[in-house]
């Protein structure tokens, strides 16, 4: 008997990629274009045994989650450009305190209100440096619809098994697009829990990692009592001032992403072993890269498309590796200042021949524009 | 620790006696604390417990009790926490009605940061962002929570300690969503500024002023704006946020054509 195929829409993907990760709490703010993932959520927590909750704002929406994720869930919300702006700061305590969430954040074009109803890829330094402080966390960026479902549960899982916050950043061409989709069966799809503490209750100590660089998060209610605190603290969560320890602390949010590098990265490479020219794309721009590349390969120029799937931290070596074999490199993206075209540079350096295209009317990059930049 | 002639002491010995008269176990009890004098007093629990960030201690305690209704969840602020930098999550709480204890200590400005003016800091007091006076009217916490949908407000100072610790007895067996406001001395910054630098002013200032809620309501609106109620001012048994939600739920989980709206489509 054949899986059932459905026509669905890249926002109900990523709830549905949610529920399968195992979300049981999700607190958000409607905005345009992320509200299908709130409206859903309010009909499907309330079925499988979860809870959905509309806050007075984003910041309560985060904060929310946040608690939750501490008091035993899986937790997240969705959002988008203004929103985005708003969870910030919590976001932080989520690095700070090494809490699991997930942040859904459907790119549309501002700046500020901008056009809420028009794709962008304005956020990516956002998604990378929004907060204030020194962190780090990792974003991830879906092209398709069966992206959208697998990009979230690996959201989770990442999360889960880093204990940080993850964002999953589709441009509003992604969340609104509709694709044949089937879900997978439960257990078809790997689904990481947490780390829990084991042992003696009276010495757990919730930032004290395992050599795997995280340390097991106990859920409020269970007998490993425990702080967790936005401001500086110790491996018991409690304040802590000193120097020596506050280097430990900050290091350690940094570390556990860097020694995890090769599994946190996801990238996808079409054509992309005997190119001359190497698209480097992400989101829809992916789409019309693949179609810009093959149309090159008709007109007799060799060209293969990078897409980067994780956007944070940045394919750095994947980039490298891809674009010392090619003559030329094309970065398209729905933003004027060339945000991923800016880190293609950094990696490749200033010799490298590295064409731009962007769009930031709120309309989508064709293939055609692409094409325009190499014939 | 706090500075001498502070009520964040006198109000955290009377949670935590409370807490051990109610049976309250560390492993089931979280205290959710933000910014400020009163944000640091998670330092000195052995519950569980979750220092946020400014204004938004309500927000996370609401995720934390929503997913688990079985926790005790307790929240600590100050008045530049619960209704300046975070008015809008407190009003919502308790519209929601959710079952957290919300403790606020008052000492009308911002000790954390230097004595500044906050929502509370009555009009025509100094601070030192108010040199010449405060141009602004203050909030009244208890007033605010009440038409907003609290179940339980109550108002002390540490002058009263026994009949503190018995408001917070009842506000945390109290379903629904309690407050206890804590007017408390500041002679560190509010006092030194309003001529009150010596803690036995402030707490003299505050034993003056505080009537019990019956003698106070006797007084003339004129007779009123000179005082404050103390003790128990609001106590009703509206059903909680977890409650209404497992009523909510068990329509979303009817078999088809029961249920609510979205299901009839």
């Amino acid at each position: 008997m054949g899986r059932e195929v459905r026509l669905v829409q890249g926002n109900q993907a990523m709830t549905e990629g949610a529920i399968y990760a195992g979300a049981r709490f999700y607190a958000g703010y409607p905005i345009t274009p992320s509200s299908e993932i709130a409206e859903e959520c309010s009909k499907v927590m309330l079925k499988v045994g979860g809870v959905y909750m509309q806050m007075e704002d984003e910041i309560a929406s985060i904060a929310a989650v946040i608690g939750a994720s501490l008091a035993g869930a899986k937790a997240f919300t969705a959002t988008s450009g203004p929103g985005f702006s708003l969870m910030q700061e919590n976001l932080g305590l989520a690095v700070m305190g090494e809490v699991p969430c997930v942040v859904i954040n459907v790119q549309r074009r501002g700046p500020s209100t901008g056009l809420s109803t028009k794709p962008a890829q304005g956020d990516i330094m956002q998604l990378r440096w929004g907060r204030h402080g020194d962190q780090s966390v990792i974003a991830l960026c879906p092209a398709t619809v069966s992206e959208c479902f697998a990009m979230t549960v690996t959201a989770f899982n990442l999360a889960e098994k880093f204990r940080l916050p993850v964002i999953v950043a589709p441009d509003e061409i992604v969340a609104h697009m509709r694709e044949a989709f089937s879900l997978p069966e439960p257990g078809e799809v790997e689904v990481i829990d947490r780390k829990k503490p084991s042992g003696s209750p009276k010495d757990y100590k919730p930032f004290v990692a395992d050599a795997d660089g995280v340390a097991p998060l106990a859920a409020y209610g269970s007998e490993y009592v425990f702080h967790v605190s936005s401001s500086m603290h110790g491996p018991d969560g409690y304040s802590n001032n000193d120097p020596a320890n506050a280097a430990w602390r900050v290091a350690q949010l940094h570390r556990k992403i860097e020694m995890h590098r090769d599994e946190i990265v996801i990238t996808r490479s079409f054509a992309a072993e005997d190119a001359d020219v190497l698209l480097i794309a992400f989101g829809a721009t992916t789409r019309a890269s693949r179609a810009a590349a093959l149309e090159l390969r008709k007109r007799g120029i060799k060209a293969g498309v990078l897409q980067l799937i994780t956007l944070w931290p940045f394919a750095d070596r994947e980039v490298a590796t891809l674009a010392d074999k090619v003559k030329t490199v094309i970065v398209p993206e729905m933003n004027y200042s060339g945000q991923v075209a800016g880190e293609v540079q950094r990696v490749l350096g200033s010799g490298a021949d590295i064409r731009r295209v962007n769009s930031y009317n709120g309309e989508v990059i064709t293939p055609q524009e692409i094409l325009r930049a190499i014939v | 620790m706090w500075c001498s002639g502070c009520g964040i002491g006198v109000m955290l010995g009377a949670m935590l006696r409370a807490f051990e008269e109610l049976g309250y176990r560390n492993a089931d009890t979280v205290v959710v604390t933000g910014i400020g004098c009163t944000g640091k007093a998670d330092d000195y629990l052995v519950t569980h417990a979750l220092h946020t960030t400014h204004g938004r201690a309500l927000a996370y305690a609401t995720g934390i009790k929503a997913f688990n209704p079985k926790l005790h969840v307790v929240v600590l602020m100050g008045d530049g926490d619960s209704v300046t930098i975070g008015g809008n999550h407190f009003i919502h709480a308790a519209r929601r009605n959710i079952d957290l204890t919300a403790i606020i200590i008052n000492n009308f400005n911002y000790g954390m940061t230097g004595g500044q003016v906050s929502a509370t800091t009555p009009g025509g007091s100094y601070t030192s962002t108010t040199s010449w006076g405060n141009p602004e009217r203050d909030f009244d916490i208890c007033a605010l929570a009440e038409v907003a949908g609290a179940n339980y407000v109550a108002r002390e100072t540490p002058y009263h300690g026994w009949e503190m610790k018995e408001l917070i007895k009842e506000a945390l067996n109290k379903k629904g969503f309690s407050l206890v406001e804590v007017f408390s001395p500041c002679p560190t910054h509010f006092g030194k500024n309003n001529e009150m630098r010596q803690t036995r002013e402030m707490l003299d200032w505050l034993k003056e002023k505080g009537l019990p809620v019956e003698q106070y309501r006797k007084l003339s609106v004129a007779e009123q704006g000179n005082h404050f109620a103390i003790g128990k001012l609001v106590d009703r048994d509206a059903p909680d946020f977890n409650t209404r939600y497992e009523e909510i739920r068990v329509r979303a989980t009817a078999p088809e054509g029961i249920g609510g709206r979205c299901e009839a489509k």
